[in-house]
Parts: C-alpha cells; sequence; structure tokens
C-alpha cells in the first residue's frame, strides 16, 4: 500500500522561538497587534511503502526521530492517510 | 601524531584545518573522504570540520551524521580515540549523540563573523594544556546556528563533571551575558564527552594559527594534542 505522511515540526514550548519572536515584534510594528505567541515550525511531506497504517506511522515515527526531527529541542505530529 | 580531516560536501574549512595542523602544528595530516568507509590505522585525531555540509538542509550537520564515514568516526570515538568537531563539526557530533545538546539558531538570527574571546575552564586536558593558565583566546566564530541549548539535566552533569571546555567572555576574562555572542546556555562555547575524548567547539582555532593571519591562539589546541601524543 502506499501511504501519504505529513509531519508537523515545532520547537518545544518553553524554548524560545526567535525566528516567531521576531515576526510577532515586525506584526506588532504595522497593525497587528492583536496577534501574539507567533511559533514557525517545518512542514514535511512524504510517501510510505507499507503493508498498512499502522506499520507506516511507525516507519515515519523511526524516521522523525532518527532523522527528520531533532527530538532534543522540537516535537512533531504525522498525520497519515491512504492513497 | 596524524591528524585525519573529514572532507563532507561543503566542508569549507578543512584545508584551514590542514594548514593548522600539518604546517603550524608541524605534524601529520590526512583529508579523509566522507564516503570512506575505513579509517587509516596511523590516524591519532580526527577533526570534523567547519562549513555547511550538505547545504545545511533539514539541520546543520543532521544529514552528515550519516555519511559513510560516520560510523567509523563513531566506533573511533567510543573506542577512546581523539575527535574534534569545529563549528559545523560541532553540529554533526550533537546530531550523531557523541556530544549531548545541541546547536540552535542564534538568539539575534543574524550569522555573526567575529572574533571572540574564550576562558579555558581546565588546561589539564588532552586539548588544553598548552594553554597557559589564565590566557584568554582570541578566537574567531563563523555561524548562524551556534546557540548551545540542553537541558537543565545535562547542563548539571556537564558543570558537574567538568566538560565545559571553553566559555565566551570578555577580553578581561569575564564570563558575561554582553560577551555571549549567540544566545548559548551558560555561555559554552565548547565542551567535552564525559570521558574527555571528543570535543566539540564553535569558534574557528584552525582559523587564528598563524601570526601571519592576525593571531595564533588556536594554534594551542592542536599543539596540546601534539604535546600529549608526545
Amino acid at each position: 500500500m502506499k501511504y501519504f505522511a505529513h509531519i508537523k515540526i515545532m520547537l518545544k514550548r518553553g524554548i524560545l522561538d526567535v525566528q516567531g519572536k521576531t515576526v510577532e515584534n515586525s506584526l506588532h510594528s504595522i497593525e497587528f497587534q492583536n496577534l501574539t505567541n507567533v511559533r514557525i515550525g517545518k512542514n514535511v511531506e512524504l510517501e510510505v511503502d507499507a503493508e498498512n497504517y499502522d506499520q507506516a506511522m511507525k516507519l515515519v515515527d523511526s524516521a522523525c526521530s532518527k532523522l527528520i526531527a531533532n527530538p532534543i529541542i522540537e516535537d512533531y505530529h504525522i498525520s497519515i492517510t491512504e492513497q | 601524531m596524524k591528524f585525519g580531516i573529514v572532507v563532507f560536501p561543503g566542508s569549507n574549512c578543512d584545508h584551514d584545518a590542514y594548514y593548522a595542523t600539518s604546517v603550524n602544528s608541524r605534524s601529520d595530516a590526512k583529508f579523509l573522504w566522507h564516503k570512506d568507509t575505513e579509517i587509516p590505522s596511523d590516524i591519532d585525531c580526527i577533526i570534523l570540520p567547519g562549513g555547511f555540509s550538505y547545504g545545511d538542509y533539514l539541520r546543520s550537520g543532521a544529514i552528515a551524521r550519516f555519511s559513510p564515514i560516520m560510523k567509523e568516526v563513531i566506533n573511533f570515538a567510543n573506542s577512546g580515540k581523539i575527535v574534534i568537531g569545529i563549528c559545523n563539526g560541532f553540529q554533526v557530533l550533537t546530531e550523531a549523540s557523541l556530544l549531548p545538546g545541541t546547536l540552535m539558531r542564534n538568539e539575534s538570527l543574524n550569522f555573526i563573523c567575529k572574533d571572540v574571546y574564550l576562558k579555558t575552564e581546565d588546561t589539564n586536558t588532552k586539548f588544553t594544556n598548552d594553554i597557559p593558565d589564565g590566557k584568554i583566546l582570541r578566537i574567531p566564530i563563523a555561524h548562524g546556528e551556534g546557540n548551545y541549548f540542553a537541558d537543565a539535566d545535562t547542563i548539571k552533569s556537564l558543570n558537574d563533571n567538568n566538560q565545559v571546555l571553553f566559555r565566551y567572555c570578555s577580553p578581561e576574562g569575564l564570563v558575561t551575558t554582553e560577551a555571549n555572542p549567540n544566545g548559548s546556555i551558560e555561555n559554552i562555547a565548547g565542551i567535552v564527552n564525559e570521558t574527555g575524548n571528543v570535543l566539540g567547539m564553535m569558534p574557528h582555532p584552525e582559523r587564528l594559527s598563524d601570526n601571519q593571519l592576525g593571531g595564533n591562539d588556536g594554534l594551542h589546541i592542536f599543539k596540546s594534542l601534539v604535546n600529549y601524543f608526545n
């Protein structure tokens, strides 16, 4: 089976997201003072060949913890759909 | 002694490291290709040089960490032999879990290229025995992601085990927030592993190892290793 995985990677809560902070400051300097707590992450999409959903999830999770995300500072969320 | 300098696609301080070790430290040096699957038996110390290995894609050092030679570098380090990671090399070492923590984006978001001052916390190591007690080193940094981060437990164990070797300081040697160029926790600029044979540092000692290029404070680190092996 072919699956499609969408991985969302964000800095862990509590770690200063300097990029988000800078964008927030810039938003505040124009007309968007009501927008706060800006956080910036990464999106990764990939295709998975696996026998079933669980196996696909397990593979992608392993790839995330080994390479795609840095578990010291990042959290990730995986969504898998059948193609 | 003989240094082995790993060349990844995108390394750009490999020749500086070669010059600093072979010419200025009067030792032998050899380039090792990232696709090599063997480390020559006469290599005493491996240097992972600075640069932008694999374009810094995904995260700095994340792809290089899985280069074929890294398997051997990890075995080399785990057997107690000496490995130094400078700048991008430090990032590769943290990605490979040979050193704890990680290097995040500089607090200012800027790529910073300038001389900084370093306080050596322990001059009784393989990497620092040539540094006179109390001497403040002037060494350049050149990075966008050098903001050292680790959780509180890791920082505590680094301090308890004397694993922090270098901290950013003022020219007078004061470890202050103003002297911290990138936001690193506790001004950490360089650390060793628990067994003291793997060093990672963001500043570039190889870039200031010749008086004709403006100073040679960086040479102390390579000379310390030469002293150690002699």
